[in-house]
């Protein structure tokens, strides 16, 4: 056997703060979407390990679930993300913020 | 042997999947940070693959680091120059809370899970070889778990058809005018 579960699930919470601390930070809209895709790896990996922890496919089941999500929020924020360029209106989050447009 | 292989091939994958995650962070370049990324998730699918999730570390690398990366991808290259970001910005204690909450979000995690589950983690128990090959799972989500996977395909469709929408443009919208509404200061000059 290689390492304990505990230590996959240190990189888990690892990944997870890494990505919160992006999205927090930046202010470019596609480096928050890349940091959030960090976050929600971080829970996949949670979920796999635990479903390997228990012995049962479900957790897997659940992070394919996720990666779905994922991509469907990708295409929406990257679409929103070209529709704001499109509008010539600069690309910063501390500045979008107003829903009027 | 085995298990120093397995310690080994552990540490280069979580290394590398923490280094990656944070040079996409860290980068100005949206490039570089999506191409870190692609680095970050191909670290993970071997993680994936050290805890017996063959078909996720697939799907992992299929759908993950190919389709949508390439996604993103194009639309870095579409945008071009315009979205070299600044670091951070904003005033420093912005800067700071950011750290601590994210500080603060990690400590949660770790404890929360140490205080649950840490003395039973130790022992994982015997699998057998069948353990998240692609029939299993496949068998799982068309008997237990179909609700979530026709679900899946509600959402799917319905972010393809807000892409179509959020992409396309009416005949005439283009040049848009600025408007002032959507900014808070002033509006930026037009090119």
């Amino acid at each position: 056997m290689g390492p304990d579960l505990t230590w996959y699930l240190a990189v888990a919470a690892f990944l997870f703060a890494i990505g919160a601390l992006g999205v927090m930070l930046r202010r470019s809209p596609l480096i928050v979407l890349l940091s959030l895709e960090i976050m929600l790896n971080g829970a996949n990996l949670a979920l796999i390990t635990f479903s390997r922890h228990h012995a049962q496919l479900d957790g897997q089941i659940f992070a394919l679930a996720v990666m779905a999500v994922a991509a469907s929020e990708v295409v929406v924020g990257l679409g929103l993300i070209v529709a704001v360029h499109r509008r010539k209106l600069e690309l910063d989050v501390d500045k979008l913020s107003m829903l009027r447009g | 042997m085995g298990n120093v292989v397995v310690w080994a091939v552990w540490i280069v994958a979580a290394f590398a999947c923490l280094g990656s995650a944070t040079a996409v962070v860290s980068f100005a370049n949206p490039y570089y940070s999506a191409l870190s990324l692609i680095g970050n998730l191909g670290s993970l699918a071997v993680l994936y693959l050290l805890l017996s999730a063959e078909f996720v570390a697939a799907a992992q690398v299929l759908v993950y680091a190919g389709a949508v990366m390439v996604m993103f991808l194009f639309v870095i290259a579409y945008l071009g120059r315009h979205i070299d970001a600044p670091w951070a910005g904003g005033p420093s204690w912005q800067a700071l809370g950011a750290v601590a909450a994210a500080g603060a979000l990690m400590v949660e995690i770790v404890v929360v899970i140490g205080l649950k589950a840490s003395g039973r983690l130790a022992d994982a128990p015997d699998i057998t070889d069948a353990f998240g090959s692609p029939r299993a799972i496949g068998e799982l989500f068309l008997t237990d778990h179909l609700l979530a996977f026709e679900i899946t395909s509600i959402v799917l469709l319905a972010a393809a058809v807000g892409g179509v929408v959020l992409g396309s443009h009416a005949r005439g919208d283009e040049p848009a005018p600025p408007s002032n509404t959507l900014l808070q200061e002033e509006v930026p000059p037009l090119r």
